[in-house]
């Protein structure tokens, strides 16, 4: 080979390794637009509802209820009989088949609707109103145009009947989409168009704070003593590879940890904020004291040398100055943890957190799910009402994870010092 | 109640803080002697000595009472009963009595839980009792015995500093307490668990169906029994099924990482390392679940419509979907740490080779690939321990079919998937399948403990070799 | 003694760092098989100007660089110029020795290989030979040819360098403070090989040591705060230099 072929030749692979290289960051980032691009269009439909428009007659002597009734009474009064003639009223039936056709296309929940805007509108009474009853999660799928009403009939869940009876109200401007808040309000519901990540926010909420409460004051105060006072010997040796073991034990073993211990030792609730908080801030201990070192290391010895030789003890110069300076990094080393904490997902599942919680919790120590538990959950259903939620509440998730970053970098961007 | 305590244990510490201030202050006026330390030390001194023993008994007590108020009740419907009960039994007499207590009771009120429910009270009342007239004694010992040291003046900053370290030093033994804390609750079980199914039969065995496990009571197993029961626990094909989908995800991870992370590192400009480096850290930062739903919804079965096309059978759950998709959330690992070890090698080495007239492709490849060979490998291996240790993805993608099979296309079982599933819900206590999930998670936390450590053992070497 | 030829000729070179001038209008003239010592205060130029031959600065994101250099009259500072050719002809010892993290042979091998320049093993060794033997490193290490670079004493490993930069057979060797980081009986060493090394390359070293530019060089260049001040053979600047700053450098002024 001559030296003018084995330039070109080594110019060849150059271009090839560089191309390797280009492409390798291309695919990485096609990866995270193809991944977000799938979730943002399978979620986006879960942030509007589906309503039908529904006369209601609240007749107080039909219903067997006082003039001016409180709203206890209200709520114990019977209003089934008047909810079901309110829906066939809707649209002209024959038989039973057809009657059962019809109030199927309605959510299972429309007598409760129908009480609670009686309560919240007590004008209407011996009046008659039209009120938005949430549609079922079919005809929430026909409308927003995701139903494969094509098909032959015996292969779809919908009946010719209500394909009928749905062409009709739209034609009556009888159906509307609404924002949808019983995504965030509601808690988990066998029914798609009912279920709500409501109880799971809550539950993540819950969690991350007794996580933060027990992981962060501990985080910071043994990075302070591995970083500044711990003498070099076994003890503090064993300290620092237990650390950065535990750092890279897969989650699932502190799940077991919680199970073992917390749930079968010590008898803690069960499917609780209080046990996945606790489980959680053991996981992520490490994995914030780690960052929390570095920043304390980053302050120069001059800064700790300059305040022992004005005489203050090493505690004070501590505390008074490295600590001081070195907080901003502490502080974006936790939210990163603490975002990674809440984004995870078998511990919970291990202590029990699977559970079906139809109602919020209102503390710690109440059942209740968690936003990745919640994803996990909902995609082992099979309804597309269900797809689209759990791509909603991945949605929603991810937000909480992005800004949690976000303002990480913003910390450590804003406040970090060069030391030069 | 908890709550109450402690906020009354700060409340008062906090005025502690005062007393003391203002006691010393006046003491060392009144005797004419000079303070040994500022007066806020001295404050500090009484107040952390009044609040850090009461609040610590509290937290003890708080953890341990449940414990020792179910061993009570157990042992006192134990002792009056003729009956034998197994610890199942007890656990759901347990659970019931206490269920009758807060008043959720649902089922059949027997005597024994009616007797037992009271009883619970009574435990109760005399925990909550003794806990208060202990908590109020430790403090009045403590606070006068730090007052006693006080009015003495005593030099406060030193003891201050003292205890501060103490707490420092404490915290710090969290992260060996977790260690302890995790090996204990996995041999405990696990133990139990070889008693039963002897470890080799666990180890080396190729079949693996735990539902068929049938036995409750180790003692009485014959032989025949056995034969049937440790062929429902040999975790052979959860080894080579975590293996193989590790695997796959490394082919996938591996490459893409690493040139990823040589592309950022020695080519990209400044303007496209600044954005595209968080792009793809955004990978890592994805919680595992989302990856699983994006697996078994959108990977999976466009894996089994591409492979029809080509009559290929593809299992809409396979080790190739979940592989794949454990690849793409591994690939950040693997970049940002080879970038980071690259970075590192000293610009030196990439001049001398320049100056001999090398191509920067000869010069990466030649010279800082070679040289950053150690953290390389560390950040693989952690990268593989990742994978391994990784649940959700293989969870909700790879299948739970335990079969010993080198076909991507079919589905695979993991270790980790199988702890999900033995324990996803009720689990019996003290049956040889919930005990196997524990042994399970004792393997994998060894498993990876050992490629941790060797991982973390290359990347220090390498770091001490350029600094 | 010194014959005519002029090696590299530079002209009117500006060097830019961001916004802060490196070099301004520098003028030399190196000629063929001598010894020419750059000296001047830390941060003059002179180790910008030596990496302007071999374009080592091109590493440097932010460097522009205006004017000629021309080798044997060809133009080297412009874009089509190959600076993979550039750097075989024109080779390059760093101030502190930087061997690969290889065995010795591989580092002197390393520049043969990628060049092509031994098409089998026997060659190779050869080469590997002469270059350890020219850089008198080859009695030391020749038994342990496969034990890694990074064993040598500092000394020792500066001559590596040395063996892997003739290894490629260049032209010109650029050589940025050799000795720097050296104690005094290994910087004897590589000033002694230079008297050898001379004879067959044109050497350009920079130096802070005005008496090694005195025990080494034949030709001589001041620079101070990015100018050239004076050029002129070895004996004159160090007799009687033309320049007022040079005389007060040279003799320790300033610097």
């Amino acid at each position: 080979m001559s030296k003018e072929e084995l330039l070109k030749k080594r110019y060849r692979a150059e271009k090839r390794f560089k191309f390797y290289g280009l492409t390798s960051v291309i695919l990485a980032i096609l990866f995270v637009l193809f991944l977000v691009n799938v979730i943002f269009s399978k979620g986006k439909g879960a942030f509007s509802r589906t309503t039908i428009s529904v006369e209601v007659d609240f007749n107080t002597e039909k219903l067997e209820l006082k003039n001016n009734p409180t709203n206890e009474e209200i709520q114990d009064t019977d209003f089934y009989d008047l909810s079901i003639e309110s829906l066939l009223n809707v649209y002209k039936t024959k038989g039973l088949k057809e009657e059962k056709d019809l109030i199927r296309i309605f959510s299972p929940d429309y007598e409760i609707e129908i009480k609670n805007f009686i309560i919240e509108n007590k004008g209407f009474l011996n009046k008659t109103a039209i009120i938005e009853l949430t549609a079922s999660d079919d005809i929430d799928q026909l409308n927003k145009g995701n139903y494969p009403r094509h098909l032959p009939e015996e292969r779809r869940r919908i009946s010719d009947f209500q394909l009928l009876i749905y062409d009709k109200l739209v034609e009556d401007n009888k159906i509307q989409k609404t924002f949808n808040t019983f995504l965030f309000t509601n808690g988990d519901s066998r029914d798609p168009e009912l279920a709500g990540v409501g109880g799971s926010l809550l539950g993540s909420f819950f969690t991350i704070i007794v996580t933060l409460l027990l992981s962060f004051p501990v985080a910071i105060l043994a990075s302070i003593y591995l970083e500044e006072f711990a003498p070099k010997n076994r003890i503090t040796d064993f300290i620092e590879i237990n650390i950065n073991n535990l750092a890279a034990v897969p989650s699932i073993v502190f799940g077991l940890l919680g199970l073992g211990i917390l749930l079968g030792t010590f008898d803690f609730p069960r499917s609780t904020p209080l046990v996945a908080g606790i489980t959680l801030a053991l996981m992520t201990l490490p994995r914030i004291i780690i960052p929390c070192r570095a920043s304390l290391k980053a302050v120069p010895p001059s800064i700790r040398e300059g305040a022992l030789a004005v005489g203050a003890s090493k505690v004070q110069s501590v505390t008074h100055h490295v600590v001081p300076l070195a907080i901003p990094g502490t502080l974006s080393g936790t939210i990163i943890g603490l975002a990674q904490a809440l984004g995870e997902t078998a511990p919970l599942i291990l202590i029990g957190m699977v559970a079906f919680v139809v109602d919020l919790p209102s503390s710690p120590v109440d059942p209740s799910a968690s936003l990745p538990v919640q994803v996990y959950l909902w995609s082992e259903q099979a309804e597309r009402g269900f797809v689209e939620k759990t791509s909603a509440t991945i949605m929603i998730l991810l937000t909480f994870l992005i800004t949690m970053n976000a303002f990480a970098v913003y910390l450590r961007q804003k406040f970090e010092r060069r030391w030069s | 109640m908890n709550l109450a305590i402690l906020l009354l244990i700060v409340l008062f510490s906090t005025s502690c803080f005062f007393f003391g201030r203002k006691k010393i202050i006046n003491i060392t006026a009144a005797n004419k002697i000079r303070m040994n330390a500022l007066p806020d030390y001295y404050g500090y001194y009484l107040a952390l000595w009044c609040a850090i023993p009461a609040v610590l008994i509290l937290a003890f007590w708080t953890v341990f009472e449940p414990t020792i108020i179910k061993a009570f009740i157990i042992n006192n419907i134990t002792s009056s009963n003729l009956k034998e009960f197994n610890s199942d039994e007890l656990n759901l007499i347990y659970q019931q009595i206490k269920a009758l207590y807060l008043g959720n009771f649902t089922g059949t009120l027997t005597e024994e839980i009616r007797r037992g429910a009271e009883n619970y009270k009574s435990f109760l009342s005399i925990a909550e009792g003794s806990k208060i007239v202990i908590l109020i004694s430790i403090v009045i010992v403590t606070t006068l015995y730090s007052y006693k040291k006080l009015i003495n003046n005593n030099k406060a900053r030193e003891d201050v500093e003292k205890i501060f370290k103490a707490v420092l030093f404490t915290c710090s033994l969290v992260a060996i307490l977790t260690t302890i804390g995790i090996i204990f609750s996995l041999l405990f079980e696990s133990i139990k668990f070889f008693t039963t199914i002897n470890i080799f039969d666990f180890l080396f065995g190729t079949s693996w169906s735990p539902q068929r496990a049938f036995v409750r009571d180790a003692s009485t197993i014959t032989p025949e029994e056995y034969n049937e029961l440790k062929d429902a626990f040999g975790s052979v094909p959860l080894f080579a099924g975590t293996a193989f989908i590790a695997f796959i995800a490394m082919i996938v991870a591996v490459p893409i990482g690493l040139f990823s992370g040589i592309y950022l590192a020695e080519y990209a400009s400044k303007k496209v390392r600044k954005y595209s480096k968080p792009i793809i850290e955004i990978l890592a930062g994805i919680p595992t679940v989302v990856y699983g739903f994006f697996a078994a919804l959108t990977v999976g079965p466009f894996f089994r419509e591409f492979g029809e096309r080509f009559g290929l059978e593809v299992s809409s759950e396979s080790a190739l979907a979940a592989g794949l998709v454990m690849g793409v959330m591994i690939i950040p690992y693997v970049s940002s740490l080879s970038d980071d070890v690259i970075n590192a090698v000293p610009q030196s080495l990439r001049d001398g080779s320049y100056a001999v007239g090398a191509t920067k492709s000869e010069t990466i490849k030649k010279v800082v690939i070679p040289a950053a060979l150690p953290g390389i490998v560390g950040s693989v291996l952690l990268a593989v321990s990742r994978a391994i240790g990784e649940t959700m993805i293989v969870v909700m993608a790879a299948g739970l079919a335990a079969r010993l099979t080198i076909n991507p296309l079919e589905s695979t079982t993991t270790i980790t998937t199988q702890i999900v599933m033995i324990l996803i819900g009720d689990q019996e206590f003290d049956s040889p399948k919930t005990q196997s999930a524990f042994a399970l998670g004792l393997t994998l936390f060894f498993a990876t403990l050992i490629l941790n450590y060797i991982a973390l053992r290359f990347v220090k070497k390498y770091r001490e070799k350029y600094e | 003694m010194t014959n005519n030829k002029v090696k590299i000729k530079t002209e009117k070179l500006d060097v830019f760092y961001g916004q802060k001038q490196a070099l301004k209008n520098v003028n030399l003239e190196i000629f063929n098989r001598e010894v020419t010592a750059l000296i001047g205060p830390s941060g003059c130029g002179k180790s910008t100007y030596i990496r302007c031959i071999n374009r080592m600065n091109d590493v440097i994101e932010t460097c522009k660089i205006s004017g000629s250099i021309k080798i044997d009259g060809q133009e080297i500072n412009n874009k089509q110029i190959d600076v993979v050719r550039l750097r075989e002809r024109i080779g390059m010892v760093f101030q502190k020795p930087n061997p690969f993290p290889k065995s010795i042979y591989d580092n002197v091998a390393y520049g043969p290989q990628i060049h092509g320049l031994a098409d089998h093993k026997d060659k190779l060794d050869q080469i590997v030979q002469t270059s350890l033997k020219k850089s008198a490193l080859w009695e030391e290490v020749k038994d342990r040819l496969d034990e890694p670079g990074t064993s040598l004493s500092g000394g020792q490993q500066q001559r590596l360098c040395i063996a892997r930069a003739i290894s490629v057979n260049p032209e010109v060797i650029l050589m940025d403070e050799p000795c720097s980081a050296l104690d005094p009986i290994a910087t004897a060493k590589i000033e002694e090989l230079m008297e050898e090394l001379k004879k067959t390359f044109t050497i350009v070293i920079v130096t802070h040591s005005m008496a090694q530019a005195v025990r080494v060089s034949q030709r001589t260049g001041f620079f101070h705060l990015g100018n050239l001040i004076e050029v002129d053979t070895t004996d004159k600047m160090f007799k009687n230099p033309n320049n007022k700053m040079t005389q007060d450098y040279i003799t320790g002024r300033f610097g």
